[in-house]
C-alpha cells in the first residue's frame, strides 16, 4: 500500500501544475490598470487633461469599483443582484456624514480613507442584512428582493433629515476636485481589483464558483452555502460603499434618488458586457460605458438611443456561435500565443 | 485493537469530529428504521442497514425502488421523517448536507454533478475545501499562508487525480471531459473530502464491459488504499456480484433482502421483484 | 370607515392596473421563461398611441383604444422576434440585459419623438361617479375594476378551456415535450407576447385615464412595481399575478393614505421582502423541487 501511494505522489510531483497562466493573466490586468492611471495622472497633474476628462475620472473609477464588486455576486456566485446602488448609497451617506462631521478635525488625507472605511463597513452591515433574506431565495426571486431593498434604502434615506431629505446632502464642505481625489481613487481601485482577483483564485473563490455551478454538489462536498452567500454579499457591499464615499466627495450635493434601480441596472449591464466573472472585463466595460456616451456627445440627442441599440446588438452578437468563434480567434491570448510561436520559429530558423 | 492505518493520502479525520473513540468498534454507517414520506407517498420505509469499516456494499433494486432516495437521506439532502442515521457512531440528525459530509460521508450523483465551468483540478480542490487551511484574509491578500496552503492543495489534488488516471487532464475544463472521465472525476472529488464511506450512485451507468472492469478494479483499489467503505447503487449485476461483499435489495422503498451475493442471487423474492413471477435469472 | 373603504377601492383600482401589467409579465415568464423588462415601456407606448390617435389624427376614442391595443401587440411580437427569439438558448441573464436594452430603446425613441415634457392623456371616458351609501366611487376607478375583473375571468377561461390555452400551459411546463406533441412553440410564444402586450395596452388606457400625464419614463416604475407584483404572487402563476397586483395596489394606496406618500414605496417593498422571506416562491408560486 505504501509503495503505490509513493508512486502516485512521485507522478504528481512530476506533473507540477502550471499556475502561471492565471498569475500572468492577473498581472496583465494590474499592468493595464497601472498604465491607464499612469497616463491619466500625467495628463491631470501636468494640466493637460481636458475638463471633460477631468470631470469623468473619479466617476469612472467609482464605476470600475462598483462593477468589479458586483461581479463577485453576479459573475462568481451566479446570483442576480439588482440593488447594488443601494449599498453604494448607504456607504456614501454614512461615510460622507462622517467626513462632514470630522471635517475640522482631520485633513483629507486621513479623513477620506477613514470615511471610506466607515462607509464600507456600514454598507457591509447592509450587505449582511440583505444577504439574510436572500439566502432562502433563488434566481428571479432573489433579484426582486435585492431590487426592493435598494428601493427601500433609497426611500428611507430620502426621508431622513440627517441626510438632507429630498434636497439631498450638502457635501460642499467636503467637496474636493479631481486632482485631490485621484490618488485615493487609484488606491481604492487597485485594492478592490487585487482583492477580487485574489479571491477568485483562492479556496473561497473556488467554493463560491462551485455554488454557482452546482449548488447541490457544492453542499455535498462540505461547503457551507450560507457562509459563502453572506460573505459574498458583505464583501461586495463593502467595496460598493467605499466607492460611494469617494463618489460623494466629488460632488457638492448628493441625492439618494440618484442611486436607484436604474443605476443598479447600469452596473449590471457593465458586468454582463465585460463578461461574468472577468475582473478585467468589468474594468474595460466600465471605462467604455462611461466614456462612450461622453464621446458620442455630438450626437447628444441620439446617444442614448445609440447606446441602447448597441447594447441589444452586442447581446445578440454574443449569443451567435459565429461571433464566439471570431472572438476566440482574435482574443489577446491567441495573439500572444501566435507571437510566441513566431518567435520560436525565428529562433529555430537562425540555428 | 488496530486503528485505521495512517496513509499519507488520507490524513486522520480531525480530532474535533471524532475524538478518542476507537473507530474499529463502530461500524462506519448504521441506519435504524429510516423512512421518509413525501406528502402522502412513502418513498422509503423501515430501512435498517449496517456497513462495516472497509466493506464494499451494494444497494440494488428495480427502477423507482428508492435507492437514490436512500442516498439522499443518508446525506441529509432530505431530512428523514422517521428513523436515525449514525455515521462513525455520530448521529447525523438535524445536520445540513455540508455538516454530514464533514462527518465522513461523501457521494457521487446519478446524473453527474460536476462544477462544469471549473477546471478538473479545481473540482478536486473544492473537495479538499475543508482540509485546506486558508483563511479569508489569506484568500484576499494571497499571503498569510496562502502559498503554502495552495501548494499542499495542488499536490494532493494531483495525487488524487493520478490515482484514477486523470492527472493529465488537470487543467481541462471539467465540462469538456468525456463521459467516463467525468464520472471518475466525480469520484476523485468525493474522495478529496476525506470520507470514511463513499456512496457511488450508478458509477457504471453508460459504461461498456471493459470500462466496467476497470471501474471494479478502481473501486477495490480505493477501498484498499484509503481503508474506507464503499456503498454503490448499481443496475449492472456483473459489477455488483463481482465486487460487493454485502448486498441490500430494495423494492418499493422497503428492504426485501440482505446478504452476500450468493444469498441474493438465489433469493426468490429478489428475482420476483426484478422479473415478476417468471423467475428467470437476470443479467443486466 | 368610509374613508377606509374609499381608500381600499382606490387601492383596488391601482392594483388592477398593476395586475393587468403583471399578467403580461407572468404569462411571458411562464411560457418563454424570460423576464421581459421592456414590458413596462410597452404601456408607455400604448398611452402615446392613444394620445396620437385622439389629438393628432382626431379620431374617436374607441378607435384610439383599438389602435393602441394593436400597436402594442404588434410591438410586443416584433420585439420578441427580433431581440428575444435569437437568444432562446442563451443564459437568462443575457436575455434580461437585452430586454433592458429594448426598454431603454423604447424610452429613448419616445423621448425623441414626443419630447420629455409630459403630455396629457385625452379624456376619453366620462363615467359618472357611483354613490353607494356614503361611499363615492370614481367612474374611472369603477370602470378599471370591472374591466380588469372581466379580463381576468376571460383569461382564466381561455387558459383552461381552449386548445390554444392548453398549448400555452404545455409549453410553459415543458417546451421540448410540447414541441414533440406537435405544438408549435414559436407560434405559442408569439401569441403569448401578443396577448401580454395587448393587456399592457388596456392597462395603459386605464393608467392614462387615471393619472393623466404621460412621459417617456412613465412605464418604468409601474413596470417595476408590476414585476414585483408578479414575483410577489408567484412568477408564472396567472392567479398569482392577479393577486399580487391587487394586493400591491391596495398596500400602496393604504400606505399613501394612512402613513405618508413619502414612505409608501418603502412600505410596499418592505411587505414584499417579508412575504418572500416567509414564502420564498411567492404567494401562489409553485415549489419547484430539483431532482437530486
Amino acid at each position: 500500500m505504501g509503495r503505490k501511494e509513493k508512486e502516485h505522489a512521485d507522478t504528481a510531483r512530476g506533473k507540477r501544475l502550471d499556475t502561471r497562466p492565471q498569475f500572468s493573466k492577473n498581472l496583465l490586468t494590474i499592468a493595464m490598470v497601472a498604465a491607464i492611471y499612469g497616463l491619466v495622472s500625467y495628463l491631470v497633474y501636468s494640466g493637460n487633461a481636458s475638463r471633460q476628462l477631468s470631470n469623468m475620472l473619479i466617476s469612472i473609477s467609482v464605476y470600475v469599483i462598483l462593477a468589479v464588486s458586483l461581479n463577485l455576486v453576479v459573475g462568481l456566485l451566479g446570483e442576480l443582484s439588482l440593488g447594488h446602488a443601494g449599498f453604494m448609497s448607504v456607504g456614501l451617506f454614512s461615510g460622507c456624514l462622517f467626513s462632514i462631521a470630522t471635517a475640522d478635525m482631520m485633513p483629507l488625507t486621513l479623513r477620506l480613507p477613514l470615511a471610506m472605511l466607515v462607509g464600507g463597513l456600514v454598507a457591509a452591515i447592509f450587505g449582511l442584512l440583505i444577504g439574510l433574506p436572500a439566502l432562502r431565495l433563488k434566481g428571479d426571486y432573489l433579484a426582486i428582493v435585492t431590487l426592493a431593498c435598494g428601493e427601500i434604502i433609497k426611500n428611507v434615506i430620502t426621508n431622513l433629515d440627517i441626510t438632507g431629505g429630498a434636497l439631498g446632502l450638502d457635501t460642499g464642505t467636503i467637496y474636493s476636485n479631481t486632482k485631490t481625489l485621484l490618488p485615493f481613487a487609484i488606491i481604492l481601485v487597485f485594492i478592490t481589483t487585487i482583492a477580487m482577483m485574489n479571491l477568485k483564485n483562492s479556496k473561497h473563490g473556488r467554493a463560491i464558483m462551485a455554488i454557482r455551478d452546482n449548488r447541490i454538489a457544492a453542499e455535498s462536498t462540505g461547503i457551507n452555502i450560507t457562509y459563502f452567500k453572506l460573505t459574498v454579499f458583505i464583501i461586495s457591499a463593502f467595496f460598493a460603499g467605499a466607492a460611494g464615499v469617494l463618489y460623494g466627495h466629488s460632488f457638492a450635493n448628493v441625492k439618494a434618488a440618484t442611486f436607484d434601480y436604474n443605476m443598479s441596472i447600469e452596473i449590471l449591464v457593465i458586468v454582463v458586457l465585460g463578461g461574468m466573472g472577468s475582473v478585467r472585463g468589468s474594468i474595460i466595460a466600465a471605462i467604455l460605458l462611461q466614456v462612450l456616451p461622453e464621446a458620442l456627445r455630438e450626437f447628444s440627442d441620439y446617444r442614448m438611443l445609440a447606446y441602447s441599440v448597441l447594447l441589444i446588438v452586442i447581446m445578440l452578437l454574443n449569443a451567435s456561435p459565429k461571433f464566439a468563434e471570431l472572438k476566440g480567434r482574435w482574443s489577446i491570448g491567441n495573439l500572444i500565443r501566435h507571437l510566441r510561436k513566431n518567435k520560436a520559429q525565428e529562433v529555430a530558423n537562425h540555428e | 485493537m488496530s486503528k485505521i492505518p495512517a496513509s499519507p493520502l488520507v490524513p486522520y479525520p480531525s480530532k474535533a469530529m471524532i475524538p478518542e473513540r476507537d473507530l474499529d468498534a463502530v461500524p462506519v454507517l448504521e441506519t435504524h428504521h429510516l423512512g421518509i414520506d413525501f406528502g402522502g407517498l412513502t418513498a422509503v420505509d423501515d430501512f435498517s442497514l449496517t456497513v462495516g469499516k472497509t466493506e464494499i456494499a451494494g444497494l440494488i433494486g428495480p427502477n423507482g425502488a428508492g435507492k437514490t432516495t436512500v442516498f439522499n437521506l443518508l446525506t441529509n439532502v432530505y431530512q428523514p421523517t422517521r428513523g436515525s442515521i449514525m455515521i462513525n457512531g455520530f448521529s447525523s440528525a438535524g445536520k445540513s448536507t455540508a455538516q454530514v459530509n464533514r462527518l465522513g460521508i461523501a457521494r457521487t450523483f446519478q446524473n453527474i454533478r460536476l462544477f462544469s465551468n471549473m477546471s478538473v483540478i479545481d473540482n478536486v480542490k473544492v473537495g479538499m475545501h475543508n482540509s485546506t487551511k486558508e483563511s479569508l484574509l489569506a484568500a484576499l491578500t494571497h499571503t498569510f499562508g496562502y502559498g503554502k496552503a495552495e501548494k499542499i492543495a495542488n499536490e494532493r489534488a494531483l495525487e488524487l487525480l493520478d490515482f484514477l488516471g486523470l492527472a493529465d487532464l488537470a487543467s481541462a475544463t471539467s465540462g469538456s471531459l468525456p463521459y467516463g472521465a467525468q464520472r471518475r472525476l466525480e469520484i476523485v472529488r468525493a474522495l478529496a473530502t476525506n470520507p470514511r464511506i463513499l456512496l457511488l450512485d450508478e458509477p457504471a451507468a453508460g459504461m461498456n464491459p471493459s470500462e466496467t472492469m476497470e471501474l471494479m478494479e478502481n473501486i477495490r483499489n480505493i477501498r484498499d488504499t484509503f481503508g474506507i467503505a464503499i456503498m454503490l447503487i448499481e443496475h449492472d449485476m456483473s459489477l455488483v456480484m463481482g465486487i460487493c461483499e454485502g448486498i441490500c435489495v430494495l423494492n418499493y422503498g422497503k428492504i426485501i433482502a440482505k446478504g452476500t451475493p450468493d444469498d441474493i442471487r438465489s433469493n426468490p423474492t429478489v428475482i420476483e421483484a426484478y422479473l415478476g413471477k417468471r423467475g428467470a435469472k437476470k443479467e443486466c | 370607515m368610509i374613508h377606509f373603504v374609499q381608500t381600499l377601492i382606490s387601492g383596488l383600482s391601482l392594483g388592477s392596473i398593476y395586475a393587468l401589467i403583471a399578467l403580461g409579465y407572468t404569462m411571458v415568464y411562464g411560457i418563454a421563461k424570460m423576464l421581459n423588462f421592456a414590458h413596462g415601456d410597452i404601456i408607455m407606448v400604448g398611452a402615446y398611441a392613444v394620445i396620437v390617435v385622439v389629438f393628432q389624427l382626431a379620431m374617436p376614442a374607441y378607435i384610439a383604444i383599438l389602435v393602441s391595443i394593436l400597436v402594442c401587440a404588434v410591438l410586443g411580437v416584433t420585439i420578441e422576434r427580433l431581440a428575444y427569439k435569437p437568444l432562446r438558448q442563451s443564459p437568462p441573464l443575457t436575455v434580461l440585459i437585452t430586454a433592458i436594452g429594448v426598454s431603454y430603446l423604447l424610452q429613448n425613441v419616445a423621448l425623441l419623438v414626443f419630447g420629455s415634457e409630459q403630455k396629457a392623456f385625452p379624456q376619453i371616458f366620462s363615467f359618472p361617479a357611483v354613490n353607494i351609501g356614503q361611499v363615492s366611487i370614481d367612474g374611472i376607478t369603477l370602470a378599471t375594476l370591472i374591466v380588469t375583473a372581466v379580463i381576468m375571468v376571460l383569461l382564466t377561461l381561455f387558459i383552461n378551456n381552449t386548445k390554444l390555452g392548453k398549448a400555452m400551459r404545455a409549453v410553459s411546463e415543458d417546451k421540448e415535450a410540447a414541441g414533440l406533441m406537435g405544438i408549435s412553440t414559436n407560434r405559442t410564444i408569439t401569441i403569448t407576447f401578443a396577448i401580454g402586450s395587448a393587456l399592457a395596452a388596456i392597462a395603459s388606457i386605464f393608467y392614462g385615464a387615471t393619472y393623466v400625464y404621460i412621459k417617456p419614463t412613465t412605464g418604468s416604475m409601474p413596470g417595476i412595481k408590476a414585476f414585483t407584483a408578479a414575483v410577489f404572487g408567484g412568477i408564472g402563476s396567472i392567479p398569482g399575478a392577479m393577486l399580487g397586483g391587487i394586493l400591491l395596489g391596495v398596500i400602496e394606496q393604504l400606505s399613501k393614505t394612512y402613513v405618508s406618500t413619502l414612505w409608501s414605496d418603502a412600505i410596499v417593498f418592505g411587505v414584499l421582502v417579508i412575504v418572500l422571506v416567509v414564502k420564498p416562491t411567492g404567494l401562489l408560486g409553485k415549489q419547484i423541487n430539483e431532482k437530486v
